[in-house]
């Protein structure tokens, strides 16, 4: 043991001595982790996309992205004697013609559907928290680039097999395309090598999804690590954690054994999941072939929230010029994406708007106490969620007996209806629960035991909270609405950004109109009182029995 | 137990007082229930109709019990001469049946879906009304109204006769956008839909290939000969049969399946580990 | 850049709200806090922490878990060498079982080998570690103002050295070739598409569809008799051209992107025909293109007793009786239909190729 911890020193020395690394070590050795549960998503989705990193390696070894025209005279019998494409012939021998290839397969399969879903838990986390305040806003918008590599790495990824579900994938894309106005045939030509589907694509998609995307992933994964290690984590505040501060554990040796062991964790649990359950089975699918389709036709989760919105998109398609504009088509595939990334990715600035609030943000918010913020983001997944059912309907259809059109009016009604409807519901929620809070702080927590009073005054017992628990629920800003100021000064000189004021504390009034604020110290020092004259009037009510 | 009877003791017969010193007997409800039971059940068995019908394989009788059986159970729907009902508004309430073959009834009638139990979008797989005497009767009677589809020949749709790798390139050029590429079935339009086809019979996959049964198209024997028709069942079995290699097949149903796992069993399982991982070990 | 006077917060002298408080913007109260911080709470000390069974039994349970990966390790090793999934006899083919096995264990071993020794790693630092819980200030993130001016100072200078504000003529002449720079690597993506035949539009325009072209059935490629077709019968078909399209290249499999065909035979007095189109069908045998007008997918999804084609892709539905009129999803546009005629042995043929284009709708459509 010992002669491991010289060898490590004589390397740290080395080191050291060539690039002062001992300065980096000690500011940074016991640098402090905040715990808690949901800190820890963002590392769920860094360590599978470490884990796809190197079942991607291994696959690569084997596939071959040409899209060649051979017959097969493979291992898998009920495709012998098949048209393939190369491509989707070196998919079958990884899977049954390689010792673990399968495995792999499903390793990066199920490690790409646990990374997007991680990324958007972690997002959503972030969201709900107020993380992205300043200084993290730049750290967001490395997020969302994220999220959104991530999802077209997935899809270049299921595009490479060449097999019938991905391939109807990449028709849909192609039909996407088409329908942008007046360069739309010239893109799906430069894109495809010409006509559809040509013999290009998957050795085009191919460097996009080992290369230059990861590349990027990469590259912007450590940005957003740098940002993270600089800044520090967020914390909750409470008892004797500030803005000014952070608390946990530190980095060396606990967070690098919990983070490490979680990075196995990880490993082990989509490993686990690729022993056991199967996923992307393409020798059931076929070959791709353009005059082929099969019921039940879908993308990859990740993507079938597009593929929702293209199932219930009304019929328009109006004329402008003499040219056909296929909203139909447009605006699902098109238009949506953006109008779903561009304000998710501006929202910092957009509540920075909102509060006029430059100040740094280390302690997170509690959810409750920002309904409307809260509220968007329900909202948010609802419409999201919709979407990704409608995406499904034949399914859906299928497992709960529904005809399969019903769904899909159902979901063009409620995309309009239940959206609005679950922000106002959520927003109403977090308000009942931020009065339950104050309620608390200043009656103390309920305790169940029934007292009655001498004129026969029933009443429940109020526990006044510990010390901590009352400041850790305590712990919020007061959140006010913005004042516009008057419209002209003493002098009646009237105010030039006036109109402008105004218009921001309109936005600000409908983020912060509706809080329930924390008491004040007097409202307390009142509430306490009452409580204790209450107590020595009354005497405890006991249950009849002795 | 007493006895409530009013009698003086010794009137009584020696029968009647042990019967009602056992009327009170904790287990006398269920051995009268038993005997009710054994009684109406017997009674049932020794009176109903005989369900079984002769076994005389002159196609005339047979023809003539089937007139009977679908008399009784189809011409409701069908009318009598199986010429189809339709209803003043303009709805069929049930189709003609001439011309559609002995394949027609044997799959319809065999697969359970005929009889219909109601009206619907679509009839639907439930268990057989009929034995298979029956369904021949049934059968015969209706391949007489005119000339139909034969029930095929076992040797005609044995699986092992079939060409698997053909019958795959066959059933997904014709069969897979409805039924799914391994058959796991589909939604149509209207709450019809096309049904999961594991656990048909190779004959009742034949038969449905050349009668086009309610919203599926006719695939008959001109266009899909008998032998491309033999490799699909072959490939059907096959497939069926074929393990899933990968582990658990979730249904073969594809990404939604698949997207809905990831959620719940990998994001699930790793964020109950992270509730763990960020505490400290039990206090003392 | 010039540098604003703003305090610790971001307030400058310069700033709309209307709040001119120091420490706190516009949207937060000044009011005090209610409840004063009792500071940290500490957690009470471990079970591990106190009691020596309990700290060696933790030891060991974190010993186990490592040793165990181990052994699954090596069991995936073994695992790799005993289920074999290669066949005897290559002819034989893969039996899908023995791959089923190996999955398996392979999984199984490497995944709970690797979940043990995070398991192992993290208990180790829940149960055993003693470290502290640790409290670290965090410092401003803004630098200091005297070191913001001096830097700015120091750019400001290198400026001055170029003298790029000065000399126009360099300067003008260093943006003018550096917004050239990237048009030359857009021009050279232009080869991705081929460089010479028929335009994107044009290409869309045409298929091997011509007249007198048989219909075949797909797969088999077989030509198809009129009177063999059944009133309800679909058939997957294919011009009977595309068996001449070459082996190699693309050309087979644009085909299959534009030609495939669907001939339904209904009864005529069921058919709308459409004007101009009385002798398109066949004595009620009609082909429509197989791919959806709305993104490209192959349909042929035929619903027997209603007419209607649905396509399983996004659910656009067309009336195969009405000139292929779409009736319910997102489709714009209906079904092209391919005009048919019986050739003199009475197969049948398409009488011209398609009367529009094949597919999704496009710009220049």
């Amino acid at each position: 043991m010992s002669a491991i911890v010289n060898g490590a020193g004589k390397v740290v020395d080395f080191v050291d001595e060539r690039i002062t690394a001992s300065n980096w070590l000690k500011r940074n050795i016991r640098k402090v982790f905040p715990d808690h549960w949901s800190f820890l998503l963002g590392e769920i989705a860094l360590f599978s996309f470490i884990l796809i990193l190197l079942s991607g390696v291994f696959l690569t070894l084997w596939f071959k992205p040409s899209m060649a025209h051979i017959v097969y005279d493979g291992a898998y019998t009920p495709l012998r004697g098949t048209g393939m494409s190369e491509a989707y012939a070196s998919t079958l021998e990884l899977s049954f013609e390689v010792r673990g290839g399968l495995l792999m397969r499903q390793v990066h399969h199920w490690g790409a559907l646990v990374f997007l879903a991680a990324m958007s838990a972690h997002m959503l986390r972030v969201f709900f928290t107020g993380a992205f305040r300043k200084p993290r806003e730049m750290n967001w918008l490395v997020g969302v680039t994220l999220l959104f590599l991530g999802v077209a790495t997935g899809f270049t990824g299921y595009s490479l097999p060449d097999d019938l579900l991905s391939g109807t994938g990449l028709r849909i894309i192609e039909g996407g395309m088409l329908a942008i106005p007046v360069v739309g045939t010239y893109l799906s030509w430069l894109l495809f090598g010409g006509e559809y589907p040509g013999d290009d694509i998957v050795s085009r998609l191919y460097p996009l999804h080992i290369l230059l995307f990861p590349g990027l992933i990469i590259l912007l994964v450590t940005v957003h690590l740098m940002l993270l290690w600089y800044q520090k984590h967020t914390h909750w505040g409470g008892s004797g954690k500030t803005n000014k501060n952070v608390v946990g554990a530190p980095f060396w040796p606990v967070y690098v054994f919990k983070a490490g062991g979680f990075q196995f964790i990880v490993f082990g649990v989509i490993i686990l999941m690729a022993a056991t359950i199967q996923i992307n089975p393409v020798w059931f699918w076929g070959p791709y072939d353009p005059a082929v389709v099969s019921a039940g036709t879908q993308p990859d989760w990740y993507v079938g929230f597009l593929d929702g919105a293209l199932r219930v998109m009304p019929p328009w398609e109006p004329e402008i010029f003499g040219y056909p504009l296929t909203l139909s088509v447009l605006i699902p595939a098109i238009i949506l994406p953006g109008l779903i990334l561009t304000p998710l990715a501006l929202y910092p600035w957009i509540e920075q708007y909102a509060t006029g609030d430059r100040r740094e943000h280390h302690v997170l918010d509690r959810p409750r106490n920002q309904p409307v913020r809260t509220g968007i983001g329900v909202a948010f997944i609802t419409f999201y969620l919709q979407l990704w059912i409608a995406g499904g309907n034949d399914f859906f259809a299928t497992v709960l007996d529904i005809p399969v059109n019903w769904i899909t009016r159902f979901i063009q009604f409620g995309l309009i209806v239940l959206t609005p409807l679950s922000f106002w519901v959520t927003k109403r929620i977090c308000i009942g629960l931020q009065r339950r809070d104050r309620d608390t702080l200043l009656h103390g927590r309920e305790t169940g035991v029934i007292m009655v009073s001498p004129s026969g005054e029933f009443s429940e017992l109020h526990e006044p909270l510990d010390p901590h628990s009352a400041y850790d629920l305590a712990f919020r800003e007061r959140q006010l609405p913005i004042d516009p100021g008057p419209a002209t000064d003493a002098n009646g000189v009237p105010n030039p950004s006036y109109k402008a004021n105004r218009r921001r504390a309109r936005l600000s009034r409908f983020y912060f109109g509706d809080v329930v604020q924390k008491p004040t110290a007097e409202e307390l020092e009142a509430a306490q009182h009452h409580e204790l004259e209450r107590g020595d009037r009354q005497q405890e009510l006991t249950s009849g029995q002795q | 137990m007493k006895s409530p009877s009013s009698r003086p003791a010794g009137r009584r017969s020696r029968l009647s007082r042990a019967l009602s010193s056992r009327r009170r007997h904790p287990l006398a409800a269920i051995a009268v229930l038993v005997a009710v039971l054994f009684t109406c059940g017997g009674a049932y068995a020794a009176l109903a109709p005989s369900a079984s019908v002769s076994t005389d394989a002159a196609s005339s009788t047979q023809i003539d019990d089937g007139k009977k059986l679908f008399a009784v159970g189809c011409a409701s729907c069908h009318g009598l001469g199986g010429e189809g009902i339709v209803k003043e508004d303009g709805t069929v309430l049930g189709p003609s049946l001439i011309g559609v073959g002995a394949a027609a009834v044997d799959f319809q009638v065999g697969t359970g879906r005929m009889p219909m139990a109601a009206p619907n979008a679509q009839a639907e797989r439930k268990p057989v009304a009929y034995n298979d005497e029956q369904i021949a009767a049934l059968s015969a009677y209706v391949a007489s109204l005119a000339p139909g589809p034969d029930v095929p020949d076992e040797e005609d749709v044995d699986p092992s006769a079939g060409d698997v790798a053909r019958g795959g390139e066959l059933f997904r050029a014709n069969c897979a956008q409805c039924h799914n590429t391994t058959g796991q079935g589909g939604a149509l339009s209207m709450g019809q839909y096309a049904p999961s086809l594991t656990g048909v019979s190779p004959k009742h996959i034949y038969e449905a290939m050349i009668t086009g049964p309610q919203a599926m198209p006719v695939f008959n024997d001109e266009t899909i000969p008998a032998q491309d028709k033999q490799d699909i069942i072959a490939f059907l079995k096959s497939v069926e049969e074929e393990p899933n290699p990968g582990g658990l097949g979730i249904g073969r149903a594809g990404p939604v399946a698949e997207g809905l796992w990831a959620w719940l069993i990998g994001i699930g399982v790793l964020i109950g580990m992270a509730t763990w991982i960020v505490t400290r070990s039990s206090k003392s | 850049m010039s540098a604003k006077n703003e305090d610790m917060n971001g307030h400058s002298s310069s700033e709309i709200v209307a709040s001119d408080r120091e420490s706190t913007p516009a949207s937060t109260s000044h009011e005090a806090d209610p409840i004063a911080d009792p500071g940290l709470h500490h957690p009470p000390p471990r079970l591990t922490d106190v009691d020596p069974k309990a700290e060696r039994r933790a030891e060991r349970q974190v010993a186990g878990m490592f040793s165990l990966a181990s052994i699954l390790l090596v069991l995936s090793i073994v695992a790799y060498i005993v289920f074999e999934i290669a066949p005897d006899d290559p002819d034989d083919g893969v039996s899908v079982g023995d791959v089923q096995i190996s999955n398996f264990t392979l999984g199984i071993t490497l995944g709970l080998a690797t979940l043990l020794i995070g398991l192992g790693a993290v208990q180790w630092a829940r149960a055993l570690m003693k470290s502290p819980e640790l409290v670290h200030e965090r410092h401003e993130l803004r630098s200091d103002d005297n070191i913001r001016e001096a830097a700015l100072a120091d750019f400001e200078t290198g400026t001055e050295e170029t003298g790029f504000g000065r000399r126009k003529m360099i300067r003008n002449s260093l943006l003018g070739s550096l917004a050239l720079l990237p048009l030359p690597a857009v021009v050279l993506l232009r080869d991705l598409g081929p460089a010479n035949g028929p335009s994107p539009v044009d290409a869309k325009e045409t298929t091997i569809w011509s007249e007198g072209v048989r219909v075949v059935t797909d797969v088999t490629f077989q030509p198809i008799r009129a009177a063999d077709l059944e009133l309800g019968q679909l058939v997957n078909a294919m011009p009977e051209t595309f068996e001449d399209l070459p082996d190699h290249g693309p050309e087979r499999i644009n085909a299959r992107a534009k030609v495939p065909v669907m001939v339904i035979r209904m009864a005529p007095e069921e058919l709308h025909v459409a004007e101009g189109r009385e002798n398109w069908h066949v004595d009620g045998i009609v082909a429509y293109s197989k791919i959806c007008t709305h993104v490209g997918c192959p349909i042929s999804l035929y619903e027997r007793t209603t007419h209607h084609m649905l396509c399983p892709c996004h659910q656009s539905t067309f009336d195969l009786a009405d000139a292929g009129k779409v009736i319910f999803g997102p489709a714009t546009r209906s079904l092209p239909q391919l005009p048919l005629a019986v050739d003199g042995e009475g197969y049948l043929i398409a009488q011209s190729d398609f009367h529009e284009p094949v597919g999704p709708t496009y710009w220049e459509r």
